[in-house]
């Protein structure tokens, strides 16, 4: 139970800062007494304040941060500032030719109007075990720039959600960008989510597929990765093992179905039931990665 | 602005058939119309509710002292702000009410017995005041053992709600008290004997979930209380005279006192025809003596607004080989929620109103759990105990070789059919409805691979009741139309269009309102199907008597007798042997001599609208089922129904889609979630899945017309008969798609993949 003073602090407290450089904003952060909170689309942040399921003290809003704002290529490897939108990535001609997966993945978030405010930043943050473009992003192997009061780091996306609304950053770390690397040839992505309805609904699961195929057509790599089964999002080695040297065939997807299933650990929940959860992972699993094949075939 | 489209060229009528745009659009789209939480005044504090986190505890204590305490709160109010109430069951709509319980629902008592329940409200000058004062209020609970099923809450030594709940309509009267409130058993012929001649005989037991109404607009009101007693209303409300009646017994204040004023309505389907917030606002006005508004957050609504009942339902149906039903017989266990008063009795009642049947027996029970008390939504009763009827009737069919609408027809009730609730069936549209089906294209194309094909008809009274209406003839011949049923589903435009009707005007030339309790005499409420057919019926009445006043003023000034003069193409005129004596007068002309022959014209009526008949219908649905997820979904819909007559077909036809809408939302995914600690998980659109826009195909209508006798233009009411088919037509086409026959409701993605899985083991999926 809170007392009444604490109370009336809360309600006076509450600040808001929208600083034009990552250094203003770590510092704010980092020099925070009470509970501070980066401030992307807020579209998971508003609601939660909201709802009383947070209450910060320090809202830092990133959005005035140019460099944070901005999609670049350098050789073949996009960097995706961690404030750029779902809506954003896809008027990238370029990034949704080479990312299919990962841009579909976004654009599956909510609807039109969320789009324009969700970023790939807040979808990794906010750490829930169902984010759509997660899964996807780990698939292609993207990495996170992350700066903080002791500098910058750099780690696989997959390192970041450690647990449900638990993160592996430390106080006043912010994810700055996204870097997905050059792709080899014959390399695609997909990502797949199942949900009861057809929009404005949460994955039930998801899976990022991304594979490449040799001359002849034999996967030579292949990463899988499966969102909503587990306490965070997953990268499956074995999953993606399950089509190395295969030609994507049947034999190889029910592997890969098998190898999808063995790797969820889920909860029963409002939003579907364990044994549901694991049989649509293997499902999804083949579905997306034949998507890929198809796109890894031509070209 | 008008757009004129008539649907049958040649047709007697000026403007009944027509499609002109609603009164009331251009406020929508523009946004200037004001609905439920629209309406601000000066000084106006805003209210919040503390709600109960516990599904079952006895209220100990209730401590808002330091909730008092905190700058800007301006009154608190718990339940020793209401006085009790005795109890006694009043009808109220098509359910009935007790105010005992109605108080206790409006503000908890000596126990919470849902999650979400509420216990004490404070006005505050901003809402995050009033949102952190409600932190302040201590309660002390004891918590007490919850049942939120209806099966659990039925058996012996399941916590009790109720201390004195004795079951009613059991003989000899139970000893001990129970959740069962009520039992109820009607039926005719001999079902036993029945059976015995039967062919065929499918018995099921189905369940269904609770759901919720889903009006987009939360509950919202704003509430002013002068010093001397004097109260204002404005509210999102499905009923504002009742609205007036609940507050003035539960406040204890006399009638008059408190003008209501319904705000635009943001979708209600039964569901604002009870009292949550507007009693709590007007005591927190008048403790605070400042304006109170309130307004319900999605979370509030789910976790404290009334859904439907979930059911328990056993049918079962026995035919002879020639298709004929011999026998039938159902059993309905519905939910109430905390307090008694689930629909059971009409759902009883529906349950086998389309077919014409000799032996039926249907025994219902209504009983308690802790869950938010039921309200109306939507035909109550019916659409549960129709899908199970109407499941099992499919099975029968199969099994005589007949298809389900030539089963259906050979069954059919008609003119002169008795219904096993009592009545006998004045003209109806029930085989119409069917043979329009077969006739449709969609009941002949083919299904593409994994789909199925379900049809299933459903049925609902629809009722009449209190309705007063003015019409007052303006100076320049224009006329100002005054209706107390709130305008949910393009009321304002139908009303408008029988009084232009009547009187032979332009539509543009009336104004039609929807006055405030103070304007008019006693409206009940819009429910029921009613107010198109009552209001309408007290419109056409209202604009005959400005007709006759008009004939009067004319005679008066032609030194006539009064029936020497009609009233023709939208003018007064001398007829018969004086016909062409004096030029024809306007309904301007007449308006100009208005005060010099006797003041004012106004049609005025008043009246208990009797002759309310029923609505049929028959939906066709085309279902698709992924084999691999289990997800099912309408790829091609059709719903048909017996409008008795069309007023505005637009509207007609929205009805029918948005029952469908619902119903398939009912069907396919709809469901409480509630934890082992009896709280709701899913108190919010995204995880409580009402369809979206892209999960529907269009939904196709057919308005069938077999007109009502006892309504000058043949209304039938059509709002709620929609929403009973589909649930049975969605998992009839389940059952043609997949080979299994689906009895639990939602037939969401995990329960189907799972039945598939287990017909796969046994040999009978059909993929
Ligand atoms: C109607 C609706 C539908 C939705 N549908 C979906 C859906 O289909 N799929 C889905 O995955 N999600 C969905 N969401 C959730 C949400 O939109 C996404 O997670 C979105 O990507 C969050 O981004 P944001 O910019 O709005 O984050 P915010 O709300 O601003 O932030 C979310 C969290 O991340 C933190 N954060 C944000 N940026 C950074 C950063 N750069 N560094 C460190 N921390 C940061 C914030 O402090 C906060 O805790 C939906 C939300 C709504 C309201």
């Amino acid at each position: 139970m809170l007392n009444l003073r604490q109370i009336n602090k809360e309600a006076c407290d509450m600040r808001y800062e929208a600083p034009s450089s990552i250094d203003q904003a770590v510092a704010l952060l980092a020099s925070a007494s009470g509970e501070a909170r980066v401030l992307a689309g807020g579209t998971d942040l508003l609601v939660q304040i909201k709802t009383d399921l947070v209450e910060p003290t320090l809202l830092v809003d990133i959005k005035g941060i140019a460099e944070l704002r901005e999609i670049g290529e350098e050789a073949g490897a996009f960097r995706i500032g961690a404030a750029v939108t779902g809506a954003e990535l896809k008027e990238n001609p370029r990034l949704k030719a080479v990312w299919p997966g990962v841009v579909e993945a976004a654009n599956l978030i909510g609807s039109t109007q969320i789009q324009g405010r969700a970023t790939m930043g807040g979808n990794l943050c906010n750490a829930s075990p169902a984010a759509d473009s997660v899964p996807a992003l780990i698939a292609a192997g993207a990495k996170v720039a992350i700066v903080g009061p002791g500098g910058r780091r750099e780690a696989p996306v997959e390192d970041i959600v450690i647990g449900p609304r638990r993160l592996s950053l430390t106080k006043g770390e912010i994810v700055a960008s996204f870097l997905l690397p050059a792709k080899a040839p014959r390399t695609a992505d997909a990502y797949l989510r199942f949900i009861p309805r057809t929009e404005m609904d949460i994955a039930v699961v998801g899976c990022g597929v991304c594979l490449t195929l040799d001359g002849q057509g034999t996967c030579t790599a292949a990463r899988v990765a499966l969102g909503a089964v587990a306490e965070r999002p997953l990268m499956v080695a074995a999953a993606g093992a399950a089509l190395v040297g295969s030609k994507v065939d049947g034999a190889a997807l029910a592997t890969l179905d098998a190898a999808a299933r063995a790797a969820c650990r889920p909860i029963d929940d409002k939003r579907g039931t364990k044994e549901f959860r694991v049989e649509v992972a293997g499902v999804l699993a083949r579905r997306a990665a034949q998507i890929a094949l198809e796109r890894a075939r031509k070209g | 602005m008008q757009e004129k489209v008539k649907d049958a060229p040649g047709s007697e009528f000026q403007w009944i058939g027509t499609r002109p745009v609603r009164p009331d659009g251009v406020d929508k789209v523009t946004g200037r119309a004001k609905f439920g939480a629209d309406l601000a005044m000066p000084g106006q504090l805003v209210g919040k509710v503390l709600r109960s986190p516990h599904p079952h505890a006895r209220i100990k204590s209730i401590d808002a002292s330091a909730a008092l305490a905190l700058p800007g709160v301006k009154a608190v109010v718990t339940r020793d702000d209401f006085m009790d109430q005795p109890s006694e069951f009043i009808p109220a709509g098509e359910m009935m009410i007790n105010y005992r319980d109605v108080v206790r629902n409006v503000m908890a008592r000596e126990k919470v017995l849902y999650d979400g329940h509420p216990v004490a409200a404070v006005a505050a000058t901003s809402a995050s005041i009033a949102r952190r004062a409600l932190k302040l209020i201590k309660v002390d609970y004891e918590v007490l053992p919850h049942v939120i099923d209806v099966v659990e809450a039925m058996q012996p030594g399941a916590p009790l709600l109720h201390d004195d709940m004795i079951t009613a309509g059991v003989e000899p009267a139970p000893k001990t008290p129970s959740n069962v409130a009520k039992r109820i058993e009607f039926g005719m012929g001999d079902v036993a004997a029945g059976f015995k001649q039967a062919d065929v005989v499918i018995e099921r037991v189905f369940t269904t979930k609770p759901v919720h109404q889903g009006y987009i607009e939360p509950h919202a009101c704003i509430a002013s209380v002068s010093e001397d007693g004097q109260a204002e209303l404005w509210v999102s409300t499905q009923g504002h005279w009742i609205v007036r009646t609940h507050c003035a017994r539960l406040l204890g204040w006399d009638v008059a006192k408190i003008r209501v004023t319904a705000a635009e309505i943001g979708g209600g389907f039964g569901g604002k025809t009870v009292v949550y917030l507007e009693p709590v606002a007007l005591a927190l006005a008048r403790k605070s003596g400042r304006p109170v508004k309130m307004v319900m957050t999605r979370e509030e609504v789910f976790r404290a607004s009334g859904p439907t009942s979930g059911a328990h339902v056993r049918v079962k149906i026995g035919a002879r080989k020639d298709g004929r039903i011999v026998a039938a017989e159902a059993e309905l266990k519905y939910q109430a929620g905390a307090f008694q008063g689930s629909p059971v009795q009409p759902g009883a009642m529906c349950a086998f109103a389309p077919y014409d049947l000799e032996n039926v027996k249907v025994v219902g029970y209504d009983v308690v759990s802790n869950r938010p008390k039921v309200a109306a939504y939507r035909a109550p009763g019916g659409p549960i105990a129709e899908f199970a009827v109407e499941s099992v009737i499919d099975e029968v069919a199969a099994k005589t070789g007949m298809s389900g609408i030539d089963f259906r027809l050979r069954n059919a009730a008609r003119q002169g059919t008795k219904a096993a609730y009592g009545p006998k069936f004045g003209p109806i549209g029930m085989v119409e409805t069917l043979e329009a089906a077969k006739a449709h294209a969609h009941w002949r194309t083919p299904l593409a691979k994994n789909q199925g094909r379900g049809v299933a008809s459903g049925f609902w009274f629809n009722i009449g009741g209190e309705t007063s209406v003015s019409l007052s003839l303006n100076e320049d011949g224009t006329l100002s139309l005054t209706a107390g049923t709130p305008d949910i589903g393009g009321l304002r435009a139908s009303l408008c269009m029988m009084a232009a009707e009547e009187l032979r005007v332009p539509l543009d030339k009336i104004r039609v309102q929807i006055g405030d309790t103070g304007q008019l005499g006693y409206n009940f409420l819009t429910g029921g199907s009613r107010s198109t057919f009552s209001s309408g019926m007290a419109t056409v009445e209202a604009a005959r008597d400005v007709i006759k006043q008009a004939c009067k003023r004319a005679a008066q000034l032609w030194e006539l007798p009064e029936d020497a003069v009609e009233y023709k193409d939208g003018a007064v005129r001398p007829a018969g042997p004086n016909a062409g004596k004096h030029a024809p007068m306007s309904l301007k002309d007449v308006a100009g001599i208005a005060g010099k022959t006797g003041g004012p014209i106004v049609g005025y009526a008043r009246l208990n609208a009797h002759g309310a008949a029923p609505s049929f219908a028959t939906h066709i649905a085309d279902v698709e089922v992924d084999p691999e997820t289990g997800r099912a979904w309408v790829v091609r819909y059709t719903a048909i129904q017996d409008a008795g007559r069309a007023i505005h077909p637009s509207y007609v036809e929205g009805q029918y889609q948005g029952g469908a809408a619902q119903g398939i939302g009912w069907a396919l995914n709809e469901e409480y979630v509630y934890g082992d600690d009896g709280r709701l998980q899913n108190p919010g659109f995204l995880d409580y899945r009402v369809p979206v826009a892209s999960d529907l195909p269009m939904i196709d209508t057919v308005i069938v017309e077999v007109p009502n006798p006892r309504h000058p233009y043949g209304v039938r009411g059509v709002g709620e008969t929609p929403i009973c088919p589909p649930m049975a037509a969605v998992a009839n086409a389940v059952a043609d798609a997949t080979g299994i026959r689906f009895t639990e409701l939602p037939l969401s993605p995990p329960r189907v993949l799972k039945a598939l899985g287990e017909a796969r083991g046994n040999g009978q999926a059909k993929i």
